[in-house]
């Protein structure tokens, strides 16, 4: 049996069950020493004066730097540019790191101590007396927009990162919406959240005097770009004297794409003080630093004909970007959000405008879908919210509007109105079958049933799209990228036949070590376990760009099989010599190259032993069976699906309760489908945490109010049910393995779903829109009001 | 992370413990099963010096059968009390409000005695032991001392209990009307600590309700009876009028907490609902 298609349990899950995952705070260098930092507690303050006196006589402490000591050092840079509507470049003040005379957020660093033990660390940081000169802080982007609103930078005149438009001409969207039979328009907050990753992030930084190199092991989901940003852009040093370890990753979800500015500290500083460094965040530290998701406050307006065709579309962002520019921010809510804009449908006209706006919270960049989740909401709850108004069913009203289906290949690719074009799709297909899977022609006499019963039911649509396997490198440069977006892999056939695979990908929860070793052993034809898949060290693996955007097997593994093209065709040649025959005449399947129509073979571990002890081989031949790709995509791949959700209020409390959740999602061919069944149910777990339980919470002084578990909410595994999930299989055209990706569908289809139940359930109340999360409370006073 | 500069000691017997914490006063902590101590540690809210720990004193652990009450060691975790038979017997509201708390990690470690002595006003237990009128049992090195709960918690974290004291047990009654209780709970959804929590016992034994206690956590800065409801419900049958007219007035005249997930209005109302939940699970 091919092992493509088959749920080969996970490889790596053994020594994750059994605790022997090695994580970066796991690694224990000779001679480390420890990192504890000062923090700010404001949101927005100048820094008068830093007294560290007391905090470094304390026993252990070793050294403590401040903004001072790191000015001489650049700043962390950003990835992204993205430029004005004017053409102007993009506001991009230094990111320091350390906070040198004012500080943009709380928690930002303002000085490092390092010590002999964690615990001197603390309690010498307790001991840095800081004279802060606290200033009025924003941290909502609309009213950082309004005149007279505090300035985060000064070099950023209205707090504007910059401004973006994207689709059709303005006009047109404006007299199509004016002129349109209905107009359903939605003002909403798609609230900020906290990745909230189980292993925090951590760095250890060791300068090596003797060999003058570094290591550095960090918590990353991207080390070769945390490298590369490190030595060209922050410290100046060289990128062959430079090791980036990321060993194993608990969960990232976007949030350890990005270079940070702990990550250089460690670096410089242990060269400063010729030590091993480790820093590893505290939850708290977590809350207030890892890169956010989300936070758009959002105008959108959809116009529709008499029948339900939609005319146009259009959509005012202000996108929250928080104090810095972190790695990847200015892309996420343009060219990954606006350019989703045109969904499943046919919408002729769209135009979107984005602000990207500073304000004294933490970064925003991209998470776990990154600005597709965004644009799925506002169009999802766009389309059930059109259908409560125009009295139309959901479902009919999405069928309506589907784009037709195109397979990429004898159809051509879809062109939208907002830049991309789509690879394949079969949209019809994936409601069809969720709705057979919800028996929608009997929920309504339930929903009746239930309301007898004190209970309110709702049931909601989400039909989303997605860009995945990011990304062809020309196409993101264009766009304002600072980097391509290629993968590479290399395939080594060991002399005995077995083979190390070294992916550039990066694997934190995603299984690459089984989904890899799959295609590999299934197209080599040897067991899986002869294959190993080596992942996140700088020094093994040539180049990588890391695991985001659902792009590791498309990216990734399409590199793996251009090599593994190389292996095959060199081995033939081998084989050729060897079995005195042409190549044109051998076959190769299960492991052996066979001449054609004879029972001639020789096997894949034959070839691989002759290519290393060349004894009898073709003359003028390389010996060695090892082979290196860089894969860039041609186009994003489209993963596409339909989502239904079933709540239920209790009208007593207001609180809302998932009863059902219905998921088909087309991925594209499917390796392993057990993992995609764990990435969509993991995504979707995120997408309802969105809707019903998590966001934060910032005050008027810009202090985030819920940074503990005892207050953000994170769903758990009782608040869900099971999760109903099936899919149906279009193909991508462009990528050698057929596959999507499916790492952020789940979170990118079930938010809007699970919202759109709400509101079906409280459809009986005239409301149309509630804020994420749903509070209880908020709940409780619509019905409550009304009744 | 904890402060490196901690003496820990961990005396085998109550005697030991008592002279410890009697030498040290406010310079040292108790630990039990450190489930709300060594957070506030990590987080360096707390930073005491010395910490005994009295997990290791034999005896402290124990629930036993003491003719009129069941004794509760104050070591005894939430999961010793969630599978005890004789209280659930004796007081299913222990029981249930035992199983509720936390997650199994956090029963098979915390404390009922450290529960109370931390008195955090949306923990489950000071409900319970208002609804059960159990008695906490102290001792320091000058002598016992018993309080009821009534007596027992006084406000935000605040409590009867004194420096160089330890709560050694407590004491539910076994009464006609403990035997009859219930505990329901709305989770605050991050901590699923008590949002609110409601614990009511009555005596449904004769003709009318009586010996009704009607006990809130989460509601208000110090848990409370509320007498209203209590009387509104004494004298009369267990039926859905009776129930709905008492709990209308649950939590009348209380200073209601209010934070981001529930205002005070809408936990009031939430007060009534789970009141009127807990009396519905009541025979
Ligand atoms: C994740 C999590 C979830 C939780 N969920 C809930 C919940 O849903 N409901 C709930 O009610 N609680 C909850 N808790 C709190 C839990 O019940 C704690 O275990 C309990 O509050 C404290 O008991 P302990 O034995 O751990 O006490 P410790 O943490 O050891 O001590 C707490 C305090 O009591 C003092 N102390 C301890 N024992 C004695 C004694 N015998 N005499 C005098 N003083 C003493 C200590 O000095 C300290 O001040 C949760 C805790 C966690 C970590």
């Amino acid at each position: 049996m091919s092992l493509i298609g088959s749920s080969v349990k996970r490889v790596e899950d053994k020594r994750f069950l059994t605790g022997k995952g090695r994580y970066t705070d796991d690694i224990k260098l000779p001679n480390m020493t420890h990192v504890a930092f000062v923090r700010c507690p404001n949101a927005h303050a100048t820094i008068n004066n830093i007294d560290a006196s007391k905090a470094s006589e304390m026993d252990g402490v070793i050294a403590i730097y401040t903004g001072a000591d790191t000015a001489e050092v650049n700043g962390v840079p950003c990835g992204w540019q993205v430029n004005f509507k004017n053409g102007d470049t993009m506001k991009e003040p230094k990111h320091p790191l350390l906070a040198h005379g004012k500080v943009l957020h709380t928690g930002e660093a303002v000085a490092m101590v390092v010590a002999e033990t964690l615990a001197q660390a603390k309690d010498a940081v307790e001991a840095v007396r800081v004279d802060y000169g606290v200033l009025p802080a924003v941290t909502d982007a609309k009213a950082a927009r309004v005149d007279g609103a505090p300035i985060v930078h000064d070099d950023a005149p209205g707090n504007l990162v910059f401004d973006w438009e994207l689709g059709n001409p303005i006009a047109d969207v404006d007299a199509a919406i004016a002129n349109a039979h209905h107009v359903t328009k939605l003002d909403f907050v798609n609230q900020r959240v906290v990745p909230n990753a189980m292993e925090p992030r951590s760095a250890i930084g060791h300068y090596d005097d003797a060999l003058d190199k570094y290591t550095l092991y960090t918590s990353s989901q991207n080390p070769h770009l945390t490298r590369l940003l490190l030595c060209a852009f922050v410290l100046g040093i060289p990128e062959h004297k430079v090791r980036v370890v990321a060993p194993d990753v608990g969960g990232g979800f976007g949030s350890k794409i990005f270079h940070y500015t702990e990550e250089a500290l460690v670096i410089w500083a242990s060269k400063k003080i010729n030590r091993p460094i480790k820093w590893t965040a505290d939850r708290s530290e977590s809350f207030l630093t890892d890169a956010h998701g989300r936070d758009h406050n959002t105008v959108a307006e959809m116009a529709f004909d008499e029948a339900g065709n939609v005319l146009a579309l259009r959509v005012k962002t202000y996108a929250n970007l928080g104090a810095y520019l972190s790695t990847f921010a200015p892309a996420v809510p343009t060219y990954l959000h606006g350019t989703l804009l045109q969904g499943l449908y046919t919408t002729p006209l769209i135009n979107v405008h984005v602000d990207a706006v500073f304000t004294n919270t933490c970064a925003v960049d991209a998470y776990r879908g990154a600005g597709r989740p965004e644009a799925t909401y506002l169009l999802e709850r766009l389309m059930d919210t059109a259908a409560l108004e125009m009295k139309m069913d959901p479902a009919e009203l999405r069928f309506k509007n589907f784009i037709p289906a195109f397979d990429g290949v004898e159809q051509a690719g879809y062109q939208t109105q907002v830049a991309l074009q789509y690879d394949s799709g079969n949209y019809e297909p994936v409601l069809r079958r969720a709705l057979e899977m919800v028996g929608y022609e009997d929920f309504r006499a339930k929903q009746k049933e239930a309301s007898s019963n004190g209970k309110l039911l709702g049931i909601g649509f989400s039909t989303y799209i997605e860009a995945c396997g990011i990304a062809p490198s020309a196409v993101v440069g264009s766009l304002g990228a600072r980097a391509g977006l290629f993968e590479s892999a290399q395939v080594r056939v060991q002399p005995t036949g077995k083979v190390s695979v070294y992916s550039g990908s990066h694997s934190h929860g995603q299984g690459h070590e089984t989904t890899f070793a799959q295609i590999v052993a299934d197209r080599f034809g040897i067991p899986m376990e002869d294959v190993d898949i080596v992942h996140g060290d700088s020094d093994a693996v040539a180049f990588g760009m890391g695991t985001y955007g659902s792009r590791s097997l498309a990216v990734g593994g399409s590199a793996i099989v251009k090599s593994m093209d190389k292996v095959l065709e060199k081995g033939a040649k081998v084989a050729a010599h060897l079995l005195e025959a042409n190549v044109d005449d051998l076959d190769f399947a299960e492991g052996k190259w066979t001449v054609k129509g004879t029972d001639k073979s020789v096997a894949f571990g034959d070839v691989s032993l002759t290519a290393y002890v060349p004894h009898n081989y073709p003359e003028g031949l390389e010996p060695g069976l090892d082979f290196s790709s860089f894969y860039d995509p041609t186009n994003f791949t489209y993963p596409f699906g339909a989502h239904v959700a079933i709540v239920e209020i209790d009208k007593e409390t207001g609180k809302v309760s998932l009863k059902r959740f219905i998921s088909v999602d087309d991925v594209g061919n499917v390796i392993n489908p057990m993992i995609v069944d764990g990435q969509i149910h993991g995504g979707v777990a995120q997408g309802v945490g969105q809707a019903l339980h998590e966001g934060t919470i910032y005050d008027e002084s810009g202090q985030l109010i819920n940074a503990s578990y005892m207050d953000y909410v994170m769903p758990r595994a009782d608040d869900f049910p099971s999760f109903e999930v099936d899919r149906t299989v279009t193909p991508c055209p462009h990528n050698p393995l057929g596959v999507k990706g499916a790492g952020e569908a789940g979170t990118i289809g079930s938010t809007p779903a699970v919202m759109n139940a709400v509101m079906d359930a409280l459809s009986p109340y005239g409301i149309h829109d509630v804020s994420m999360p749903v509070k209880s409370e908020d709940v409780w006073n619509i019905i409550h009001s009304n009744s | 992370m904890i402060p490196s500069q901690i003496a820990y000691q961990k005396p085998e017997s109550l005697e030991e413990a008592l002279n410890c914490v009697g030498d040290l006063g406010d310079m040292c902590k108790i630990l039990a099963g450190g489930h709300s101590l060594i957070p506030v540690m990590k987080l360096r809210l707390a930073d005491p010096e010395n910490l005994v720990d009295i997990t290791g004193i034999p005896g402290l652990k124990e629930i036993s059968d003491a003719g009129d009450s069941i004794s509760i060691g104050a070591c005894a975790t939430h999961a010793d009390i969630a599978n005890s038979r004789p209280i659930h017997s004796a007081a299913p509201m222990v029981s249930k409000a035992a199983s509720m708390i936390g997650d199994i990690q956090v029963r098979n470690f915390g404390t009922i005695g450290g529960s109370i002595a931390h008195a955090d006003p949306s923990a489950d237990w000071p409900a319970v032991l208002l609804a059960a009128d159990a008695s906490i049992n102290m001792q320091s090195r000058s002598g016992s001392r018993s309080v009821k709960a009534s007596e027992f918690f006084l406000g935000l974290f605040m409590t009867a209990l004194q420096t160089g004291e330890i709560i050694t047990s407590i004491d539910i009654p076994k009464s006609a009307a403990n035997a009859n209780s219930n505990y329901e709970k709305f989770a605050q959804p991050a901590s699923r600590f008590a949002l609110v929590g409601c614990a009511v016992a009555a005596d449904n034994s004769g003709d009318a309700l009586a010996d009704v206690r009607v006990a809130f956590n989460g509601v208000s800065a110090t848990p409370f009876r509320d007498g209203g409801v209590e009387s509104a419900l004494t004298g009369s049958g267990l039926n859905d009028e009776s129930i709905s007219a008492a709990c209308g007035v649950a939590a009348d005249g209380v200073d209601v907490m209010s934070d981001h997930f529930a205002s005070s209005a809408y936990r009031k109302s939430m007060a009534a609902v789970f009141a009127k939940r807990a009396l519905k699970g009541l025979s």
